[in-house]
């Protein structure tokens, strides 16, 4: 919320930069802004050195209140107790399109030529929130010519085992045209934090686009800026690249990840499952194991001659991609406890763009593998694909008697990390699971020892396949067991 | 009308199909919900009439044929008088025609009864007179002795009338012709299956004849009894499964008593009603939707239960498990296949314990809902399968009957050897929680009977029930939000108490007031504790706890949080913490007096950050460490800025007044914090001793909580933690000054800065004008309130906007949590079934997703 602006250039008087942020070096001024006010003054204005304060004072109620002036009340708590009025955001490139937009302009009515000078600069920032480190700074930074230093800030000296802050005083020098810095400002600060606080939308396009053409595309971190700015909202962020560079061939991710599948009920507890993003996907990537995993489990469905299929804990319908656009398949059901996962599952299968005949043979089911339900009897399989290790080890009872006991399909497919395996995932901490949703993973032995239960309890028999290339000592990265009802 | 309804004119014949399709769909919903259906059509094709009595059948209810056999000229009349009626004279002689030669065949094609009225006078003075059914004796309340299959064990059946404190008159020295009385005003229920197996079949259809006929007891006919009878009237049955027995028996009795046995059981009823529709007898038990209905295959579910259809590798039928599913209201109390222990699932309950196998005979008495037994005194029959407990455990019995497996008793299996797959009436169904519900409350008297839930609520409850909760069994509560007080109205400037820092939010005089305006005046105040809300469920062991709970899980407690996640993450820890409260409530003779082996405690478990790490360090710490750093640079750099003699002096005095705010907001949340590395370092603040076996404890004061509580406390050592608490009667002045002092002393003075107070009715409930009120009204400390409205709320501005919040939303929320948290205790206390305790749970948590500021 304090960003200075130091200029030290020798053998001129260093003041100037008061002509080109037309701003006063002796004189304080202060702003109005939507979510409260903005002061700029000068700590030191020698000749030597002159540098500019611009402070943010945000006002919290009225950030939390919104522009109506009246509480929404349903934000999260966490909104309330916030650290934007603190840090360097997005707020303070609002505010610095206000105060210095003719500097960011490169118009400067009394001394033109300045503009187009390069000066010794300092920038710092007494706060910033970096997901990514030091390490993000600098490989932000240094490709536009800035020495960059960052100091990263105690979280809570009472309490180190809380971990450190992710956040950093950061200091920038460079040799640079005013204009430029205060561009590569505006677009990057949103960008270190990953924040945005109002909504991102077409309008925001334009603003990266005026504000970056001239540094943006050339620059290494492009894509990842552009995400970052545009809040990870990647069809935006693909369509703010292709027009920057048409020729560019950049490949598109067309993914989401696994998003967050929190609402506001479980924000809390989902809180952990959110910062692992994409974690277990990252982990896997190498192997494709979810393309591996989707091809065995669609190649035994159709060895087992079945029709009629019931994804339990679809997610994001990855599985049921591949059966509704196979006409083997007649009738699939998708279920999920998670409405936000079924919601990015129905538009990734664009679903209501679908012939009617295709789309006829597939449902979405909100459901829960904890409660008995009706709509899952009489399919010939149900597959359960990276289900059961996310449900805690006393409640697989209730999964147990749910899918084997009363909807009873003529096959049941489940897979499950193999842990043996993670030996072989070098990012893995030992002890450490896959996803920190996990609530366990077996070994072969003891998932085979769980389906050798079920079968005699249940009346099935069971076989089991690798999925993924084995390892000879350590076996397959995910298990699978294709259960038989015996009738 | 329906043919209106379809095509908006009532004489569209082309509407005919559509509407009657509307018809059969009202009459549906209507025979569905029990009520008396009159269908009012000509009827007079056999077509027509079809349709109507499939629909009956389908219900399970009798079709009643009441015929308007007029003569034609009667109708031509009639006819003429109607408007857009004039389709000729032709259709309603046709109509005459066709009625003439349906009416012989009404009784054939299945109606009941059939009316039929010749004339214009008779119909004119014709009463329709509503009689019960046989099964319906809804008036009789008992109490009732009920009692399981006997098998012609007459003499445990004697035992057990004694054991039950019936009469037993011996005088004439012979089994048949012992006379059995029942105390004043009880009656036995005989659940059927009188007969075959064991040794003496006939003196048990004596004695239960007699005292039938002397209105002592009420007969079910099981389906032992109905071969038997079928084999007297000499029909061609298979003489099997103990019918040899019977028969040998009854070979020695007067031909005369055969007679009068067949006639007897021919007469049985299938099923009875009782106790105004809250009781159901039935030999071999009944869904709910059969239930006082009548049609051959209640007649057979009534005998035979619910098969599948499909036959075991015994090649004897398999039976399903209609008890799992059962939803109904009324108790169903049933036999027909032994058990080893009676058990209630879903308010139905097995009471045959397989006497003549060796098991044991045992009555049902109603309503105490005691188990009254004695043992067999020899196996007298063996079953054709083994039945051995861990046979039965391998055909997918779990763990919901592992307290029976520890029994010295082996479990006998299906009696005619029918398998049971396995109960399962812990299996919670997606209908108990999904969509929107109306939840009824029948416990918390003064409180709106339904409780809605809207869908959107219930599936965000279902979410997180399914992935983060705990097994349900265990989540027999959860606490209700509280609301605070009104903002208090105070002097913006501050009282003299804390005028350098201005006014504020809270003040314990607008919690007194909610109360004194709605004529309360005994109110308790209750320290309230910063950590996390706890449900701690501790049993007497382990084996209480798998008795009374029935869960796998193999602890003797648990402890969980407001969303009815399990508290800690560690499994030794929580074995410590659950095996320390059980140390202190055994010290403190808690078992003992309170006759219980379970006890739920509301409590607060501190510190925060045990529970809360995740958001302190990155809420709280994170924008702490943010706002010291950059307040401490802007002042550095006001002050170069100042001195350099720039007119800045406000904005200087303004940023130094933010820091010490942002200094006082760190110490506000680290003050909650500590590090947890064993259970030394928890703090357990017990503040509410919801329930114990048999009964909720929402009837006791709250002094009487306080003192119960520091009973525990103070024999539970370093682990508790006391909760400070006065009483006042806050319709005096210097009382509420009182109040407000200690508000002060516990919120304001810096070596305690207490979260805050919770005023409460010193009794648990109360009501104005015969409505339940607000059981409980926080008010918070200044300093507190920091980390809720963030660390610059005092400031003047901010005060004055941040006053005006509405309170009504949160307060009409705290109340139906209240009322569903209380209402999910009671029936857990009066072993209700697990899907009336669950919704209510359930609901609880749909409720906490509704969109209320979170800072209330």
């Amino acid at each position: 919320m304090l960003l200075t602006i130091e200029n030290t250039r020798k053998g001129e008087d260093a003041r100037e930069l008061g002509y080109l942020l037309q701003k006063h070096p002796d004189r304080l001024q202060s702003f109005e802004l939507a979510f409260g006010q903005c002061h700029i003054f000068y700590p030191e204005a020698s000749n030597e050195r002159c540098r500019a304060a611009l402070l943010l004072e945000i006002d919290p109620v009225k950030l939390v209140r919104g522009s109506g002036g009246k509480s929404k009340g349903d934000a999260p708590l966490a909104q309330y107790v916030n650290d934007r009025p603190y840090v360097a955001s997005s707020l303070m490139s609002v505010a610095l399109g206000k105060v210095f937009r003719s500097a960011m302009n490169g118009q400067c009515k009394d001394m033109p030529q300045l503009a187009e000078t390069a000066l010794p600069l300092t920038i710092e920032l007494s706060a910033v929130p970096v997901k990514g480190g030091e390490p993000f700074l600098q490989a932000v930074f240094e490709p536009l010519g800035y020495e960059v230093e960052a100091e990263r800030l105690p979280l809570d000296e009472r309490f180190s085992e809380w971990g450190e802050s992710r956040l950093f005083q950061i200091r920038l020098k460079t040799d640079a045209k005013l204009k430029d810095v205060l561009n590569h400002l505006y677009v990057l600060i949103p960008v270190l934090d990953r924040e945005k606080h109002y909504y991102v939308g077409a309008e925001e396009i334009e603003k990266l686009l005026r504000r970056g053409e001239q540094w943006l595309k050339d620059h290494p971190l492009s894509q990842v800026i552009a995400t970052r700015y545009l809040r990870n909202k990647k069809s935006l962020a693909a369509l703010a690249l292709e027009r920057l560079a048409e020729s560019e061939n950049e490949k598109q991710n067309g993914d989401e990840g696994e998003s967050g599948t929190a609402n506001d009920a479980t924000a809390q507890n989902t809180a952990g499952t959110e910062k692992s993003v994409g974690q277990e996907e990252a982990l896997e990537k190498k192997l494709s194991l979810n393309e591996v995993r989707m091809d065995t489990v669609v190649e035994r469905l159709k060895d087992l001659g079945v029709r009629r299929v019931a994804d339990l804990g679809c997610g994001e319908g990855k599985l049921l991609s591949r059966l509704v656009h196979d006409f083997f398949f007649q009738e699939i059901v998708g279920m999920d406890v998670s409405i936000r996962s079924l919601e990015i599952a129905e538009r990734r299968l664009k679903l209501d763009r679908m012939p009617e005949r295709k789309a006829q043979r597939l449902k979405l089911l909100h459901g829960s593998l904890m409660y008995r339900d009706s709509r899952l009897n009489n399919f010939d399989a149900a597959t359960c694909i990276e289900v059961i290790e996310h449900l805690d080890v006393p409640r697989l009872n209730a999964f147990e008697k749910v899918v084997f006991g009363q909807a009873r399909p003529s096959y049941v497919l489940i897979t499950t990390p193999n842990r043996e395996y993670n030996k072989l995932f070098e990012s893995l901490e030992e002890g450490r699971f896959r996803h920190s949703d996990h609530r366990f993973e077996w070994s072969r032995a003891e998932f085979r020892s769980w389906s050798k239960d079920i079968c005699q309890r249940f009346g099935y028999s069971v076989d089991y396949f690798d999925v993924g290339t084995a390892d000879p000592e350590l076996g397959p990265p995910t298990q699978m067991g294709v259960f038989c009802r015996g009738d | 009308m329906c043919r209106a309804l379809v095509s908006d004119d009532e004489t569209d014949q082309g509407a005919t199909d559509d509407a009657f399709d509307v018809l059969e769909y009202i009459a549906r919903k209507r025979l569905a919900r029990r009520k008396l259906t009159v269908i009012d059509a000509t009827n007079v094709q056999q077509d027509a009439r079809k349709n109507v009595l499939k629909l009956a059948k389908e219900n399970d209810c009798f079709a009643v044929a009441i015929v308007l056999n007029l003569p034609e000229s009667v109708c031509q009349e009639r006819n003429k008088g109607r408007e857009n009626r004039n389709f000729g004279s032709h259709v309603i002689r046709r109509q005459k025609q066709l009625l003439r030669r349906s009416i012989g065949n009404l009784k054939r094609e299945g109606f009941r009864h059939v009316f039929i009225l010749d004339d214009e006078k008779t119909i004119e003075s014709v009463r329709i007179n509503r009689t019960k059914l046989w099964t319906d004796r809804s008036e009789e309340h008992g109490p009732f002795d009920i009692i399981g299959d006997i098998h012609g064990c007459f003499d445990e059946l004697i035992e057990l009338f004694e054991k039950l404190g019936y009469d037993i008159n011996r005088t004439a020295g012979d089994d048949m012709n012992i006379v059995v009385t029942p105390p004043h005003g009880r009656k036995a229920i005989f659940l059927g299956d009188l007969v075959d197996r064991g040794p003496k079949s006939p003196a048990v259809l004596n004695l239960v004849m007699n005292m039938v006929e002397a209105d002592h007891a009420i007969c079910v006919p099981g389906n032992h009894d109905v071969k038997l009878a079928k084999k007297l009237d000499g029909r061609n049955v298979k003489i099997a499964y103990g019918l040899a027995e019977t028969l040998e028996q009854l070979e020695k009795q007067p031909p005369e008593f055969s007679q009068k046995c067949k006639e007897f059981i021919t007469g049985l009823v299938s099923h009875f009603i009782l106790d105004a529709g809250k009781l159901v007898v039935s030999h071999a038990g009944m869904k709910a939707s059969y239930q006082g209905r009548s049609s051959g295959r209640v007649r057979e579910f009534a005998l035979y239960g619910d098969t599948t259809g499909e036959t075991d590798e015994y090649g004897l039928p398999v039976r399903y498990e209609w008890a799992n599913d059962y939803r109904g209201e009324a108790h169903v109390i049933y036999g027909h296949t032994p058990v080893g222990e009676a058990e209630w699932i879903n308010r139905t309950m097995n009471i045959d314990t397989g006497c003549v196998f060796g098991g044991r005979l045992t009555a049902l008495r109603y309503p105490e809902k005691e188990l009254v037994s004695v043992d067999a005194h020899r196996e007298y029959y063996e079953s054709i399968k083994p039945f051995k407990t861990e046979d039965l455990e391998a055909l997918g019995d779990d763990n919901h009957n592992q307290s029976n497996a520890q029994m010295a008793t082996p479990r006998p299996a299906a009696s005619a050897g029918l398998l049971s797959l396995s109960r399962e009436g812990d299996l919670l169904d997606l209908d108990d929680v999904f969509g929107k519900r109306r939840i009824e409350i029948k416990y918390v008297p003064g409180t709106k009977n339904i409780i809605t839930i809207k869908e959107e609520n219930a599936a965000a409850a279902l979410e997180t029930i399914s992935r983060f909760a705990i097994d349900p069994k265990w989540l027999i509560y959860l606490p209700p939000t509280m609301s605070p007080c009104e903002t208090s109205r105070a002097n913006l400037e501050g009282d003299g108490t804390a005028e350098s820092i201005g006014g504020f939010l809270e003040r314990p005089e607008e919690a007194f007031e909610y109360y004194s305006s709605r004529e309360v005046f005994d109110v308790v105040c209750q320290e309230k504790h910063m950590g996390s809300r706890a449900v701690v469920i501790v049993c007497a062991s382990k084996e209480a706890a798998a008795k009374r709970f029935s869960t796998s899980y193999d602890g003797a407690g648990v402890v969980y949080t407001r969303t009815g996640r399990r508290f800690f993450t560690e499994d030794d820890l929580e074995r410590e913490f659950i095996e320390a409260v059980q140390e202190a409530l055994g010290k403190s003779d808690f078992w003992k007096r309170f006759d219980t082996d379970w006890v739920a405690l509301d409590c607060e478990l501190m510190p925060w950050s045990k529970k809360a790490r995740d958001l302190l360090r990155d809420q709280y710490a994170h924008t702490g460490a943010a706002a010291r750093a950059s307040l401490g640079m802007a002042n550095k750099e006001l002050a170069l800025a100042s001195a350099r003699g720039l007119e800045i002096n406000e904005l200087v005095e303004r940023f130094s007044e933010k820091e010490k705010l942002c200094n006082l907001y760190v110490e506000a949340y680290q003050r909650y914090c500590w590090d947890v590395k064993s259970l030394k370092d928890l703090k357990l603040a017990p503040f509410h001793i919801l329930a114990t076996e048999g009964r909720c404890h929402f009837d006791r004061d709250h002094l009487w909580h306080m003192a119960e509580i520091e009973k525990i406390n103070s024999a539970g050592g370093d682990l508790f933690q006391a909760t400070a608490c006065i009483k006042l009667d806050i319709s005096r002045e210097d009382e509420v000054r009182r109040g407000a002092q200690w508000w002060e002393q516990l919120t304001g003075t810096s070596t305690l800065f207490k979260e805050g107070i919770v005023v409460k009715p010193l009794n648990f409930l109360a009501r104005h004008k015969g409505n339940l009120i607000q059981p409980a009204i926080k008010c918070r400390g200044r300093e507190y309130l920091r980390i809720i409205y963030g660390p610059e709320y005092t400031q003047k501005e901010n005060l004055e906007r941040l006053r005006n919040r509405g309170l009504s939303r949160k307060r009409a929320l705290a109340m139906r949590e209240f009322t569903l948290g209380m209402e999910a205790l009671e029936s857990f206390v009066r072993h209700e079934p697990l899907y009336k305790v669950h919704e209510c749970v359930f609901g609880t948590l749909a409720l906490e997703s509704e969109p209320v500021d979170p800072r209330l």
